[in-house]
């Protein structure tokens, strides 16, 4: 990457910016929370000491957390899989050759744009209300109407829609991808006599799966701490069906200013989003494939 | 793939791709005919032309709240963006030369911790930042959002910089040094211009993200005077009777416009820089 030059200090008048930022405004907030999760923290007055009451808490007198838990689990595993997936799919139907492929692109990507926007949690609202739109295209087709967003089995799901929405941004990195593979492999299993689906499991998907890993990665991180949707749709009801991990972040922390608790959730959260993605990075090393340039 | 197709399989292709951009943008042309429709019209017809256009909805709508109307939110949300776009786009520059062009004690430590930092969920901090930004006194203001970016607090703008610097050949450092430029000389007349599109998309995802944010501007602007078109949009929901359908459709475009705007005119830009991003690991 850089021929070897003599160390100079010059660099750190560049990054100056970042290393201070990452101090004050990354590293010290990152130990204050740590060190508030430990306490009763209620942003007025003083934050005492209180050893692991908080993380008690939680999992022995607090019912809201475990169902917070296990909705928010509910939906990175619809959510995350099926975007990825769809961009997937997507992403190989506009790698052949087609035409107009520009205009397919940025109209896929146009959610991605508008993703966590209010405007887009009002429209969803409206489209998916009782005597909203998609219960009336519904019922033209016969299909009798659903209460999409009153009832506690697919509000979950109605909201995740609007995350699979947005599959475009995935799509993009998959499509930079697939035109990086070297097409001499696909001659040389063609000459080989490969099927179509046998070079998509042994040649395609294998060049991806580096972006397979990213999307992945990036995917699961957001979606655990996904807030808008849930926040404006639906206010994580009906009986707590959408009540998010970002939700109950959010009420603990800014609604009933328990500083303390709410620090003590999101380490937890910090936690389980680690172990996943460690997880993931983890089981990547045997499916993962590094082409011989790294 | 180069692949001689069967025409049918082709014909199928297109088939899907135009009926899954018809379900793709669906949501958006319903909201595009629901604001020009009246409200008794909006959930009664299927059609996605307004039988009889009105166009009361925008400038009934733009009044928002009585006491502040969409005007005061769309400034706001300016005030707010271009700030925070301007010295991303500026940090991350700095940032990224710094990082992709010198040897320095701990780099290598450094570039690691920026690198892990883009994994860092961001609720972790909001509390002691939040806490942080009170003592200061910057509740109930933009700087929360504006100084982060001057400070380089996004670390995936940073990366997205490192990476294209690094792909402009050393040569170009190399001989500009031999006529005598310094590091900021180089950065500022030679390296710059080449990095026009990796800054535009920069521009762009910082300004969508930034407009489109929701939880930092609840949790950190409170006065009504001061919220950005997100709250604005809220709060109008929120307050107005179920009579105001075609206000609120009316007012949501209005809020996605800029946006959209901004990414059609830099679109070339932006599809390269994310490209880039994702690729050069």
């Amino acid at each position: 990457m850089l021929k070897h030059k003599k160390y100079s200090f010059e660099g750190y008048l560049y990054i100056l910016p970042w290393l201070l930022g990452f101090l004050l405004l990354q590293f010290v907030p990152l130990i204050n929370s740590f060190w508030y999760s430990f306490t009763d923290f209620q942003l007025l007055g003083d934050a005492k000491f209180i050893g692991l009451q908080n993380y008690k808490k939680m999992f022995v007198s607090d019912p809201t957390f475990l169902k917070s838990l296990s909705v928010t689990f509910y939906y990175v595993l619809i959510a995350v899989p099926c975007k990825i997936a769809f961009a997937l799919v997507i992403a190989l139907i506009l790698n052949q050759r087609i035409r107009g492929i520009n205009f397919f692109r940025t109209l896929y990507y146009i959610p991605s744009i508008l993703g966590g926007s209010v405007a887009i949690s009002v429209l969803w609202k409206y489209l998916f209300m009782n005597q909203g739109i998609i219960n009336n295209l519904l019922s033209v087709v016969g299909i009798p109407g659903q209460d999409w967003l009153g009832n506690p089995n697919l509000a979950l799901g109605t909201i995740s829609l609007v995350t699979v929405w947005q599959f475009g941004s995935s799509m993009l990195l998959f499509l930079a991808g697939l035109k990086q593979i070297p097409e001499c492999l696909y001659e040389a299993a063609r000459i080989d006599g490969a099927g179509k689906m046998k070079i998509f499991w042994k040649i395609t998907l294998p060049e991806l799966s580096p972006i397979v890993l990213f999307n992945l990665i990036m995917q699961m991180i957001n979606a655990f701490q996904e807030f808008t949707p849930a926040f404006v749709i639906t206010q994580g009801g009906p009986l707590k069906s959408t009540y998010l991990y970002g939700l109950m972040l959010y009420d603990q922390g800014f609604k009933f200013f328990k500083m303390g608790y709410s620090s003590a959730l999101s380490w937890i959260l910090f936690a389980i989003i680690l172990f996943f993605t460690s997880l993931t990075f983890k089981s990547s090393q045997s499916w993962v494939h590094y082409g011989d340039t790294l | 793939m180069i692949n001689k197709k069967h025409p049918i399989s082709k014909i199928l292709s297109y088939v899907f791709l135009i009926v899954l951009a018809y379900i793709m943008t669906y949501p958006l042309l319903w909201m595009i005919g629901a604001a020009f429709k009246s409200n008794d019209e909006i959930f009664s017809t299927l059609g996605l032309f307004p039988k009889n256009p009105v166009f009361g909805a925008f400038s009934e709508g733009w009044k928002g709240t009585g006491q502040y109307g969409f005007d005061r939110f769309l400034t706001n949300t300016f005030l707010m963006v271009l700030p925070t776009v301007v010295f991303t786009a500026l940090s991350s520059t700095l940032v990224g030369y710094g990082f992709a062009r010198f040897q320095f004690p701990f780099k290598k430590t450094l570039f690691l911790i920026m690198l892990s930092t883009m994994m860092l969920p961001a609720t972790v901090i909001i509390i002691p930042r939040y806490i942080f930004f009170k003592k200061l006194g910057w509740l109930d203001s933009y700087l929360p959002f504006i100084i982060p970016a001057l400070l380089g607090c996004f670390p995936f703008f940073n990366f997205m910089m490192v990476q294209f610097f690094r792909g402009l050949p050393l040569e170009l450092d190399e001989s500009a040094k031999l006529d005598g430029c310094n590091s900021f000389v180089i950065l500022k007349d030679i390296l710059l211009p080449l990095c026009k599109s990796a800054i535009f998309s920069v521009i762009v995802f910082q300004f969508v993200w930034t407009w489109n944010d929701f939880m930092n501007v609840l949790i950190y602007i409170s006065s009504v005077a001061k919220y950005p078109v997100a709250l604005g949009l809220r709060m109008t929901m929120d307050i107005s009777t179920e009579f105001n359908w075609n206000q609120i459709m009316a007012m949501s475009l209005v809020s996605i416009f800029p946006p959209i705007l901004l990414f059609f005119t830099a679109q070339k830009y932006f599809v390269e820089g994310i490209a880039t991003t994702g690729m050069k690991n």
